[in-house]
C-alpha cells in the first residue's frame, strides 16, 4: 500500500484512487473524479466503503458545494508544480466553506511547497514519485512565523505583534 | 535551524540619526533569516543532486537567482528603492568579495549582481538579512518588490507619503501561501503624488493614494498595465479604496487572476492579458464579487497597524533655516561656477521642507554602463548619504541615486565630492539620462546589445550646451521586447532586434510615462547598430527646427505628428 504524508505523520494510504475507464465501482475507500461522482451517484449509497472526490485545480465548485462538504476526503491535482490553481482552491474549501474533512494535494507538486500548501489548508500529500516522505515532512515547518492571513493562521502578524 | 540565526544590527555609529525607513523587529528577522536558511538547504540539495533542475529553477528564481550568459545573476530587492548608509556598505562589502567590484542598478530600484557564485548565494543572503535585506521574490512567477516614487516623503506635489503602503505590501507580498505560482510576474506600484515618478500604470497593478470629499484617504486602483511584449496602460477598476481595505482587496485581485490568468502561453499569462479578454469592467465585477467574501476579515488594517508602519518614516530633524538668504548665497556660487550651476539646473530639484533640497547622483557618466557603481563609489555615496541626507538614499526607477532633505547650504561641497567620484554628471533628464537594460552584453534574453548603443550616443552628444538646448528628453533602451530598459515609454525608444543573426535596432518615439501615459509608435524599418546615432542626430535636428518656444521634444512630437521624423530618417521617399 501506497504512503503519504497526514497531518505531519508518514501513513499508509488507505484510498484507492478509481481509474477513469471502469463500468463499476470498486470495493473500499474510493476516491473519484467529479465526473465519476455525478456517474456512479445512485450507487454511492449502496458503497460499502467511504466515497472521496478529486478536483482539478480549475474547477468551479459553486454548484456542488454542498455535496463536497459532507465527503471525508477532498483531494485537488496539481498537472504541474508550478500551476499555483490549486493554493487557491484550497483556501475557498477551508475559509469560505469551512471544509473540514481531509484536504489532500496530489499530482505533480513538489517537497518545496509543502509549507505554502499546508498554509493554505492541504493535511495530506500524496506524492506521484517515491521519496523519503519523512525526510520531506522537513519542508513543512520551513518557516515559524508569517505575514499573513491563510487557513493555519487568520490572525495576520499585524494584529499579533 | 541552522547555524546562521538573525543578529541585530548595528546601529550605524557615522550618522548622528537613524534613516527614515522601515526597521525589521525580531519578527522579521526571523520571517527573513528562515528563509536563508530555507534556501541554503535547497541549493545543498540541488548541489547533491536531490533537487532536479527544472524545481530548482522557481526556488533560485524567487530568491533572486537567474542564470545568465555569462555568470548567475542575483537580483537584491531594494522595497521600494530606500537604503540605509549602512546597508550601502554592506552592499559594496557584497560586491568586492562575491563579485567583481561593481553592482548594477535597475529599472525597478533593485540591485543586480552579476557574477555571484551559486555555492556562495546562501552566505550573500546571510549577509544581507544582517542589515535588513533579502533577494525574496525578485524574479520568478509571483509578487515582486513594490515600486514608488524616489521622491516620497518629500515631493512638492505629495498627497500622501506612500513609503508606509508599500511597505505594508511588501510584508503582505512576502511569502504569501497562496500568490507563490502565479501565472506569470506580478509588480505593484504606489503613486502618492500629482506628478507620476513610479510609472504606476504601467505595473500589473498600481494603486494612487487619494482622498474623498470627506478628506479620508484611499486608493484609486488600476490594473492590467505592463510594457514587455504587449504594452497596455493600466485601467481604473475602482475610483476609490479606502485604507483599511489595501490588503484584502489586494487579496482579491490576485485570487481572480491566480485562477483564471492563462497558464497555456507564457507571453499571454499576465493579468494585462486577462483584464483586456475579459474587459476591465468585467475584471472589476469579479474582483469586487471575490472581494465581498473578503471585505472586513481580519486582513482589514488597524489603525495601530498603520500608525506603527507610518510611525518609520517620521521626517528627520530639520534645521529652521533662512530659506531666502540661502537661495541667495547658491545664486552666488551659481554665477561663480558654471559647472556647479548646470548640475544644479539639472540635478538639483525642490522639496517641500524650507531649505531644503532633493538631488540626483547620476549613474550615467559617458563610457559606464548605464547604472553601473562600482563598491569604491557606493561607499562614497554612502559617506555622502550619512554627511547630508540623513543617512538615507533612494534609488530611481531611472537608475540613478536621488538623496533627499540636503540643505541648500551644503549642495557646493557635495558636488564637489559627488564630482570626484564620478557620480555628479549634470544629465538628469536629458537624453544622456538614459534607461539602459544589461543586454546582450549579460542578459541571455536578449537580442541585441543596449550598452554600447547607449554609450555611442552619449558620446555622439557629449557637447553640455547642445544636450541642455535639448532640454527633457527620456531615451530608453531595451535590448528585447521584454522592455526592461521601458522602451515603449521613452520619448524615444530604441528596442534591440534580431534579423537572422544580426543586430538591428527598432525606433519609437512618442512614449511618455506619466499620468498621461501613452506608449510609443514605431518610426520604421530598424536600423543597424552603426546607423542608430545618426538616426537620433535627424530626430533631434526635427525636433530643433520644429518646436515653438520652451516646447519639449514629446511636446512638439504630439503636436506635429511622426511623418516629419519618418521623412527625416529614411528619406520622402518612404
Amino acid at each position: 500500500m501506497a504512503q503519504l504524508l497526514k497531518d505531519h505523520q508518514v501513513v499508509e494510504d488507505q484510498w484507492l484512487m478509481v481509474d477513469e475507464q471502469v463500468e463499476t465501482l470498486p470495493c473500499g475507500d474510493i476516491l473519484l473524479s467529479v465526473c465519476q461522482w455525478q456517474q456512479f451517484v445512485d450507487q454511492l449509497d449502496q458503497h460499502n466503503g467511504k466515497i472521496g472526490v478529486w478536483l482539478e485545480g480549475n474547477a468551479e465548485i459553486e454548484e456542488i458545494i454542498e455535496s463536497l462538504l459532507d465527503l471525508p476526503l477532498i483531494a485537488i491535482k496539481f498537472p504541474k508544480f508550478v500551476d499555483g490553481r490549486g493554493f487557491s482552491l484550497a483556501r475557498l474549501l477551508r475559509e469560505r466553506y469551512q471544509y473540514t474533512g481531509e484536504l489532500r494535494a496530489i499530482g505533480e507538486f513538489i517537497r518545496d511547497q509543502l509549507y505554502l500548501l499546508k498554509r493554505c489548508g492541504f493535511n495530506a500529500f500524496q506524492f506521484s514519485d517515491n521519496i523519503d516522505l519523512s525526510e520531506a515532512a522537513k519542508s513543512l515547518d520551513d518557516f515559524s512565523e508569517t505575514y499573513q492571513v491563510s487557513t493555519d493562521q487568520i490572525i495576520p502578524l499585524f494584529r499579533r505583534r | 535551524m541552522g547555524s546562521l540565526y538573525y543578529s541585530i544590527p548595528l546601529f550605524n555609529q557615522r550618522s548622528t540619526q537613524l534613516s527614515q525607513m522601515y526597521r525589521y523587529d525580531s519578527y522579521d528577522h526571523k520571517i527573513i533569516s528562515e528563509r536563508v536558511e530555507q534556501f541554503r538547504d535547497q541549493t545543498q540539495r540541488y548541489l547533491a543532486g536531490e533537487i532536479p533542475d527544472e524545481e530548482f529553477l522557481p526556488l533560485r528564481l524567487q530568491n533572486g537567482l537567474y542564470v545568465q550568459r555569462l555568470a548567475p545573476m542575483l537580483r537584491i530587492a531594494v522595497p521600494y528603492g530606500l537604503l540605509s548608509s549602512q546597508q550601502v556598505r554592506k552592499l559594496a562589502h557584497i560586491a568586492r568579495v562575491y563579485d567583481k567590484g561593481y553592482v548594477h542598478f535597475t529599472t525597478r530600484q533593485n540591485i543586480q549582481l552579476n557574477w555571484p557564485m551559486l555555492e556562495q548565494v546562501p552566505d550573500i543572503l546571510a549577509e544581507l538579512a544582517s542589515v535588513e535585506m533579502h533577494a525574496i521574490q525578485t524574479s520568478g512567477n509571483c509578487i515582486r518588490n513594490t515600486t514608488t516614487d524616489q521622491f516620497a516623503g518629500v515631493a512638492v506635489d505629495e498627497v500622501e507619503d506612500p513609503r508606509p503602503w508599500c511597505e505594508l505590501i511588501r510584508q503582505w507580498s512576502t511569502i504569501h501561501p497562496e500568490f507563490a505560482f502565479l501565472p506569470r510576474k506580478f509588480k505593484i506600484a504606489v503613486c502618492g503624488s500629482e506628478q507620476d515618478r513610479a510609472a504606476f500604470l504601467l505595473h500589473d497593478i498600481g494603486l494612487q493614494l487619494v482622498k474623498n470629499h470627506a478628506g479620508e484617504l484611499g486608493f484609486e486602483v488600476f490594473v492590467g498595465g505592463g510594457l514587455g511584449r504587449t504594452p497596455v496602460i493600466g485601467s481604473s477598476i475602482r475610483k476609490f479604496l479606502p485604507k483599511q481595505h489595501l490588503l484584502s482587496y489586494l487579496d482579491a485581485i490576485l485570487r481572480v487572476y491566480n485562477r483564471y490568468g492563462n497558464r497555456d502561453n507564457k507571453y499571454k499569462a499576465r493579468i494585462k492579458i486577462l483584464v483586456k479578454a475579459w474587459t476591465p469592467e468585467v475584471f472589476a465585477q469579479r474582483v469586487e464579487a471575490e472581494w465581498e467574501h473578503l471585505k472586513d476579515g481580519p486582513a482589514t488594517l488597524t489603525d495601530t497597524e498603520i500608525s506603527r508602519v507610518k510611525s518609520f518614516f517620521i521626517a528627520p530633524d530639520y534645521q529652521l533655516v533662512d530659506n531666502s538668504e540661502l537661495d541667495k548665497q547658491l545664486k552666488t556660487l551659481a554665477a561663480e561656477n558654471k559647472a556647479f550651476c548646470r548640475w544644479l539646473e539639472r540635478n538639483v530639484q525642490p522639496q517641500k521642507q524650507p531649505g531644503y533640497t532633493s538631488l540626483t547622483l547620476s549613474l550615467k557618466p559617458a563610457g559606464v554602463a548605464p547604472g553601473d557603481v562600482t563598491d569604491v563609489q557606493l561607499e562614497t555615496i554612502a559617506d555622502l548619504a550619512d554627511r547630508f541626507s540623513f543617512g538615507e538614499l533612494r534609488i530611481t526607477h531611472n537608475q540613478n541615486i536621488a538623496l533627499t532633505d540636503v540643505l541648500k547650504s551644503d549642495l557646493y561641497q557635495l558636488w564637489q565630492q559627488a564630482k570626484v567620484a564620478g557620480l555628479a554628471t549634470p544629465t538628469i533628464g536629458t537624453i544622456n539620462d538614459m534607461i539602459c537594460c544589461p543586454g546582450g552584453d549579460y542578459c541571455s534574453l536578449a537580442n541585441a546589445k543596449s550598452i554600447p548603443v547607449a554609450e555611442a550616443i552619449q558620446r555622439k552628444f557629449s557637447d553640455l550646451d547642445y544636450v541642455y538646448d535639448l532640454g527633457d528628453l527620456e531615451l530608453n533602451i531595451s535590448g528585447c521586447m521584454n522592455a526592461c530598459g521601458h522602451h515603449h515609454i521613452g520619448h524615444i525608444g530604441i528596442l534591440g532586434v534580431d534579423k537572422k543573426g544580426q543586430e538591428w535596432y527598432q525606433i519609437q518615439l512618442g512614449g511618455s510615462a506619466n499620468k498621461n501615459a501613452s506608449l510609443g509608435k514605431v518610426l520604421g524599418p530598424s536600423l543597424s547598430r552603426d546607423a542608430v546615432t545618426d538616426g537620433i542626430e535627424k530626430l533631434l535636428d526635427v525636433y530643433i527646427e520644429n518646436r515653438l518656444d520652451q516646447e519639449s521634444f514629446l511636446s512638439t512630437y504630439q503636436r506635429i505628428g511622426i511623418e516629419k521624423f519618418k521623412e527625416r530618417v529614411y528619406g520622402s521617399t518612404s
